[in-house]
Order: structure tokens, then C-alpha cells, then sequence
């Protein structure tokens, strides 16, 4: 049996809201102990929940006005329970495989406790906020000092330099510098209607962090030198929108939203199905794939039409087209619509929902979704690996960890200490898990 | 120059479009020795496509191209041939990663399936990328962007709720790809190191979407957990929404802009708009207030209407919320603050000159990424590579383009 590609690494991490915790679950996917520091005092907002306690009223439900939202703001089963901060499905979207505990950072008795820790760590990964490792006495010099060949990452939105390093973002607003609100777009319609559940940026900059661990970890293993890793997510997104930036750095073009359709591909965008919001989309790349097309709708009167012909013809006469292919596509399941136009040789799927996603024979059959039970939240089907290793093979090893959860492994195991000296820590609240948590500064 | 953090790699690229070579443009970019294999004199399907430098649609001046293949070292090698396919296996012997991203049946078709190459190599890491993996009902299934995001991502969601689902611009779908892939190429290296276990990693583009944090992975659980589905919404001028403050994009004097709120602060609103009166209105008591909000417009979009977007910038960055305006390609490149990290990169090419790159993704401050060298021309590396790696001599060259294998 192979142990898992990054056994032996551990990473402590202190990420919050989306793309660090992204990051690290990539790295705790890859076998790396991550070990989230956490707090009893300190709120971790959007982590672990928009507030400490939510009024019963605040938790959405199923269809009311915040139901479009999704899981963004969801307790399981939408009860927040004793323990909401365990219950919060955000951060069990991404807290698989992860260990927890708890240390008080604000005192200097925790610093001390954290140093111990990096002391037997690999990489310490945060992604706060600039300036707030600095107020906490953490900076990469000082944790250099404690472990010299330590690799320490901070991904604020917009990096750890420059005149705008202290400017806290999202997703949303690095969407927006980058660029991409100004790509996305019906192109009919103004900027307002660009609305998004999902921000390019979280995953871009998620990604990026963990491929940043992988080249200093492999870096340090042949020269033992550690390093300081400045990330700004911005900067993660903008080479992913790379030919509309060098569309104005080569020809001083200011490339307009296509919406759904695209430069030199038609038929290409999303038809109506049959069924309520049901669609399907297709995208025909050549007259080979538009012969395709014709053939899998049957060769109506229309296809044969010279003007379609050819992909300038397609391109100029879309409106029209787009009218026939929807009177087929009306008549189909959105998923029956794929099968009949694949088959033939035509890009084409459904735009699927949750449910859908849950139901997809593609991810059924490669056992996407993985069993998992929670002590607080009972048992779910979670969303998986995002790739699969034939020798070293990944799953969820460890459900999202309850807050402080493996504070007795962290603080015996990894770091040593005596019972003793933990019963007096905990007594004094420097560590401890939630049943000794009094109440979140919020 | 300082060292690179992957200078000891080696990786043969057969990779094309846009997943793929984003991949292995990371790879390179941090140092890795990396050799893109191209078919000869069609190349990359990338390098005809657009946008071109000065709209002149010549194979080599493909910005897409271009920016895909920084710091790759370029051959042609036609893998329907024996002779292709053997120079490609004696690549393969000394290489310590090989990445392709074509259609799952090929590489087995052509007789380079892991199983052989893992004969040839056994610490060999194979990466493939596909739509929809290896494996699966859809595996021989063709896909393209506006395919993948419908499918993998969050299209039912991205629009608003009167109107058709939307695709998110460009094609970040395939780059969100490559660089999980990469993730996944670095993560099996360290196997390969550590345990001398090569292996074939299968990255489907669909799953990287799915299981990603572009919160799709929230919705399936909050699906799981909840039973909750996303759906487009109204947009904001219409949205019934949670809170006083203003959630989204917004018109305002010279253009768009983008804010976001929390519920601790809407103190930091009245301070960014100095309108400190706001503080005891009654209207504007209980900050969950669907009504306080629809009063609250009134007063936010014109003055919204009076300030541009740098000014709001400025004012929303002093009272700590969360904002930023709309920007255009042309607006980035004037980023003061990007400007002042250095972060866009001027790169020489034969046939372009110099042309500004987005830049480094990340920076790694001891071994930072370096421009090596451009994007090779089709084939350019082949007398490098064939002849002072392989052996080969000039006349084997000759040979070798006459019978089209290279």
C-alpha cells in the first residue's frame, strides 16, 4: 500500500472564508496533515458561520427569499444547533481531511504555544486579511526565526505590497478589477444584471496557493531553504482572462461580453427545454459539427439553407438560427437533448442544477460523491476529489473536524506537553475546544 | 539569476488548447524543463486562434498562443508515425512527467496508454486531462466552455432570474482546469520522489469544476445537507433583499461599481458616505429590513450618480468596505497598484516584439517565476532537442521532415 503523496507534510493554517480554505483542502486531499488554528474567542466570520449564534430566524430555509442563495448561508438541516460554528455547510464544504484546535492568539502564552507548533511544521499558510499576521507578532521573519526553513504563504486579495495592499476584498470585487465582470455579461443588458453565485477568483487564487506549497515544499526537499510565498488573488485571475488582456496589450482592443456566444463558433449558446428553467447548451466549432448538428435534429427544410453553410454564414444569421435549434431543443429533456447530439458528434450538455449534479450518471459512475458522517451533523454525500491517482489513490479521509476538535492530538502528539501543563492552559482559556467558550467577540 | 523552484523537472507536453498548456505554463513558468510536442505544420489548434498581433492571423502571433507557452521548449512530432512514436518513447525514458489532454481514447489508440509508457518508465507520472475523465458514460463525449461550465460549474445560477442562464466570460473554466491539474502533477511528483511510485493521474475538467470553491462545492453540499438549489435573481435595483446596504453592481458616474456588505457594517457606509444624520433615522433602525432597504436606494444610487469610480474607491477603502469598480481590460493595465508590484511582464518574440503578459500568478519570493523564453515557433527546438538530446544528426533531421515525422 503507497501512503499518500504528501504523507509526512504537516501545514498549519489560519485561512478564512473561500480560497485558503480551498487551498488547504487540495493539500489535506493530497495526504498533508493541515491543522486549522482556531479560536474560542475570535469569530472567524463566513468561515464558520455570518454570526455566532443565529437567531432561528436568520437560518434560511427551503424556499424562502434567501433560498436562491444556496448552501452560501445553510446550516444542516437548517438548524444551527448548539453548535453552529460545526453545523455550518460552508465550512464543511471544504473542512474535509482537516485536523482543528484551538489557540488564543492574543495572548502572549498562545504565541508561544503556536511558536512550539511551527517548530514542528512545514508551512504555515494564512489567508487573512494584509497587516493582521503582522498585528498578531507573526510575520514570515519572526516564524523564520523559529523554524528557519519554514514556507510561509499570505494571500490577501491584492498581495502583501503595493499602495493598495491593505484593501480587503472578495470575490465579487476581484471579479470586478480583474476584469471579468466586464467579460460576463448579457450584452443587451448593463452591468447590473452580472449577477454571480460563484467569483472566479476563490478558485483561481485556491489553486494557485496549493500549486505555490507544492513548488516551495519540492524546492526546500532538495536545498532545505524555506521561503515566504506573496500571493495576491487578483493576480491569480488575470492570467486566466490572458487573451482579452493581450487583445489590448497587442492590438489596443477593449474586447466587449459575448454573453453566450462566442467569436467564431454558431450555433454556440444555451436553448430552452422542455420543463421549467430546463436548458441545454451547445457549441458547433466546424462544418463537420454542423453537419453533425443537422443530423441529430433530423435534417429539417431550414438546415439545408446556403446561408448556414458555412461557419461566416452561421456566425452572421445566429438570430435565426438560434430560433430553429430551439424549436427542436423545446421539444427535449435537457438531457435527452445531450445524448441524441453527442451521440452524433456535437458538444452539447445540460445546464444541471444540485440536484441534477447529484444524479449525473457521469459523476455517479466515477464515484464522485463520497459517504461521509459528522458528529454534529450526521451522515451527507459530499462532493469528492477533483482528480483521481491509480497508485496513490484520494478520498475523504477525516469529515470537516468540529472546532478545537483535535486539540488533545495537536497538543500531545504533535507538540508534547503534559496533561498538566494543558489542564492549566486550558484553565486560562489559551487553548481549550468550545466547552470552555464563554462567548465570540464578533 | 536565482534558482527555480522546479528546475529539476522534466516534463514532455502534449497538451493543446487551453487546460492543458495552462498546466504546463506553470510548470514552466516556475522552472521546470518542459517540451511541448506539437503535430508538424499544424501545431497547437491555439495558434490559430484568436486574438492575433495586429489582427494578422499568422500561426505564430496568436496571443492565446503566446501567452499558453511561455518558457516551453517547442518540437513537432507526428505521433501517427512509428518513428514518431519511438522518438516520443525515448523522451519519455529520461522525463519525469508527461502531460496530455486529448480526447481519452487517443493516447491508448496511438499505443502510448500509461500501461506502456509505464514499461518504458515505471516512476513515470502520466497527467491526463479530459472533459469528463478517463472513465465514464461521457468520456468520449465532446465538450467546450459554455459546455463545461453548464455542466461542472454554476451557469443556473450566474445571470438573473428573468432571463436565460449566463456563461461566465472568457474561457477561465479551462485555465481553472490546468491549474488544478497542475496541483495535481506537483501532488503526484512528491509520490514519484518520496516512493519512486510513478502513476497516471486522470484530471476530467468537469470534476475540477464540481469539487471546486468557485462555491459549487458549497451548493452540491448545501443540495446534500439541505435539500437548497441556487437560481438566478432579479438584479439589484429589484432583488429583495437582506439587508439595508447594497449587494452587487451598481451604476455610478462613469461607469460600474462593486459592493458587498456584511451586517456589522452598516456604520461604515454612513462614514463613506458622510452622512452621519443616517446614524438616528428611524428609518433605518433594523439593518435587516427588506423596506429600510428600497428607502435606503433612493438615497444610495444618486449618490452613487455623483462619484466616479476612482473617488469611490478611495472612499470605500478608507471606511473598510469591501468595493471595487468595474474594470476593463484597459482600466487593469492601468492599475496603479499593480503597476507598482511590477506585476505586468514585457516579453520579446521573433515575430511580435515586445508585448505586455499578464503577469506571475504567484510570487515565490526565493525562486520566483522567470521569462525564460518566449513561446517557441512551430518546431523550433527540434535540432536542440533531436540532435544534442537524441543523438540525431543533421541528416536524420532532413530525413525526418521528408517522411513528415517531424
Amino acid at each position: 500500500m503507497n501512503k499518500l503523496p504528501l504523507e509526512g507534510v504537516r501545514i498549519v493554517a489560519i485561512p478564512v472564508v473561500f480560497a485558503g480554505p480551498f487551498a488547504t483542502m487540495l493539500l489535506a486531499d493530497l495526504g498533508a496533515e493541515v491543522i486549522l488554528v482556531e479560536s474560542i474567542q475570535r469569530f472567524p466570520t463566513i468561515t464558520r458561520g455570518y454570526m455566532p449564534r443565529p437567531p432561528q430566524g436568520l437560518v434560511p430555509t427551503t424556499g424562502d427569499t434567501f433560498g436562491g442563495t444556496g448552501g452560501i448561508q445553510t446550516y444542516v438541516d437548517h438548524w444551527a444547533g448548539e453548535r453552529p460554528w460545526d453545523r455550518f455547510v460552508m465550512f464543511h464544504a471544504l473542512g474535509r481531511n482537516k485536523l482543528s484546535c484551538c489557540i488564543d492568539l492574543t495572548s502572549p502564552e498562545g504565541i508561544d504555544i503556536f511558536k512550539r507548533l511551527i517548530k514542528v511544521s512545514d508551512v504555515f499558510f494564512e489567508s487573512n486579511a494584509h497587516g493582521t499576521m503582522e498585528k498578531l507578532g507573526l510575520t514570515y521573519d519572526v516564524l523564520k526565526e523559529v523554524k528557519e526553513d519554514i514556507i510561509y504563504l499570505s494571500m490577501p486579495g491584492l498581495g502583501c505590497s503595493g499602495p493598495h495592499k491593505d484593501c480587503s476584498l472578495f470575490g465579487a470585487q476581484l471579479q470586478a478589477l480583474a476584469g471579468h465582470t466586464w467579460l460576463t455579461r448579457y450584452p443587451d443588458l448593463d452591468y447590473t444584471t452580472t449577477q454571480s453565485l460563484l467569483f472566479h477568483s476563490d478558485a483561481s487564487a485556491g489553486a494557485t496557493a496549493a500549486f505555490a506549497v507544492l513548488c516551495a515544499l519540492h524546492y526546500r526537499n532538495r536545498t532545505k531553504k524555506g521561503q515566504f510565498i506573496d500571493l495576491a488573488q487578483l493576480e491569480t485571475v488575470v492570467p486566466h482572462l490572458g487573451e482579452a488582456f493581450m487583445d489590448y496589450t497587442m492590438n489596443n482592443r477593449v474586447q466587449e461580453p459575448t454573453g453566450n456566444r462566442h467569436p467564431t463558433m454558431a450555433p454556440h449558446g444555451v436553448y430552452r427545454c422542455r420543463g421549467e428553467d430546463r436548458w441545454v447548451v451547445i457549441s458547433v466549432a466546424s462544418d463537420g459539427e454542423w453537419q453533425a448538428l443537422c443530423r441529430a435534429l433530423g435534417n429539417p427544410p431550414w438546415a439545408s439553407d446556403e446561408k448556414f453553410s458555412t461557419t461566416t454564414g452561421r456566425l452572421a444569421n445566429q438570430d435565426e438560427l438560434d430560433k430553429y435549434v430551439e424549436e427542436w431543443t423545446c421539444c427535449h429533456d435537457n438531457y435527452e437533448a445531450m445524448y441524441i447530439l453527442q451521440n452524433e458528434g456535437v458538444a452539447a450538455g445540460p445546464v444541471i442544477d444540485q440536484r441534477d449534479a447529484y444524479h449525473d450518471a457521469q459523476l455517479q459512475c466515477r464515484g464522485f460523491f463520497e459517504i461521509v458522517r459528522h458528529r454534529e451533523a450526521g451522515t451527507h454525500l459530499y462532493p469528492g476529489m477533483l482528480f483521481k491517482m491509480n497508485k496513490t489513490p484520494l478520498s475523504i479521509r477525516k469529515p470537516p473536524p468540529c472546532l478545537g476538535e483535535h486539540n488533545d492530538y495537536v497538543f500531545k502528539e504533535v507538540m508534547g506537553m503534559s496533561d498538566n501543563e494543558i489542564a492549566e492552559l486550558e484553565k486560562e482559556q489559551i487553548i481549550g475546544g468550545d466547552e470552555y467558550l464563554t462567548d465570540f467577540t464578533f | 539569476m536565482p534558482e527555480q523552484a522546479l528546475s529539476d523537472i522534466k516534463v514532455i507536453d502534449l497538451t493543446w488548447h487551453i487546460a492543458g498548456p495552462y498546466c504546463t505554463k506553470l510548470l514552466a513558468d516556475y522552472g521546470a524543463e518542459v517540451i511541448k510536442v506539437e503535430s508538424p505544420s499544424v501545431g497547437d489548434p491555439t495558434r490559430r486562434m484568436g486574438p492575433f498581433f495586429k489582427d494578422d492571423p499568422h500561426l505564430e502571433k496568436s496571443g492565446l498562443f503566446l501567452h499558453l507557452n511561455t518558457n516551453k521548449k517547442g518540437i513537432t512530432l507526428n505521433l501517427q508515425t512509428s518513428t514518431g512514436k519511438n522518438i516520443l518513447k525515448t523522451l519519455v525514458e529520461d522525463a519525469d512527467i508527461l502531460v496530455e489532454s486529448f480526447r481519452p481514447r487517443v493516447m491508448p489508440s496511438l499505443g502510448l496508454d500509461y500501461q506502456t509508457l509505464e514499461q518504458i518508465n515505471p516512476k513515470l507520472l502520466m497527467v491526463s486531462i479530459s472533459s469528463f475523465g478517463q472513465t465514464g458514460p461521457y468520456c468520449d463525449f465532446k465538450a467546450s466552455e459554455i459546455v463545461e461550465y453548464a455542466m461542472g460549474g454554476e451557469m443556473c445560477s450566474t445571470g438573473i432570474d428573468s432571463r436565460e442562464p449566463l456563461k461566465l466570460g472568457g474561457n477561465v473554466v479551462q485555465y481553472q482546469a490546468g491549474t488544478v491539474a497542475a496541483v495535481s502533477t506537483m501532488g503526484a511528483l512528491f509520490a514519484a520522489r518520496a516512493q519512486g511510485v510513478g502513476q497516471h493521474v486522470d484530471v476530467s475538467i468537469m470534476e475540477t469544476q464540481a469539487g471546486s470553491a468557485d462555491r459549487r462545492i458549497v451548493y452540491l453540499l448545501g443540495y446534500a445537507c439541505a435539500g437548497v438549489l441556487t437560481t438566478r435573481w432579479p438584479p439589484p435595483r429589484e432583488a429583495v433583499r437582506m439587508l439595508i446596504m447594497p449587494q452587487g453592481v451598481y451604476p455610478c458616474k462613469d461607469g460600474f461599481v462593486n459592493t458587498l456588505s456584511l451586517p456589522q457594517w452598516w456604520p461604515r457606509y454612513i462614514e463613506a458616505m458622510e452622512m452621519p444624520e443616517l446614524t438616528d433615522d428611524p428609518r433605518f433602525q433594523n439593518i435587516f429590513s427588506a423596506e429600510a432597504g428600497m428607502e435606503f436606494d433612493a438615497i444610495w444610487y444618486s449618490w452613487l450618480a455623483d462619484h466616479t469610480r476612482e473617488e469611490l474607491f478611495e472612499k470605500f477603502l478608507k471606511a473598510k468596505i469591501a468595493s471595487a469598480p468595474v474594470n476593463s481590460p484597459e482600466d487593469l493595465l492601468k492599475n496603479q497598484h499593480l503597476r507598482e508590484r511590477g506585476y505586468f511582464t514585457e516579453i520579446d518574440h521573433p515575430e511580435t516584439g515586445k508585448v505586455a503578459y499578464p503577469g506571475a500568478p504567484v510570487n515565490l519570493t526565493e525562486t520566483p517565476r522567470q521569462v525564460r523564453h518566449p513561446a517557441p515557433l512551430l518546431g523550433q527546438h527540434n535540432e536542440e532537442i533531436l540532435c544534442e538530446l537524441l543523438g540525431y544528426t543533421r541528416e536524420d533531421l532532413v530525413k525526418l521532415r521528408e517522411s513528415g515525422v517531424i
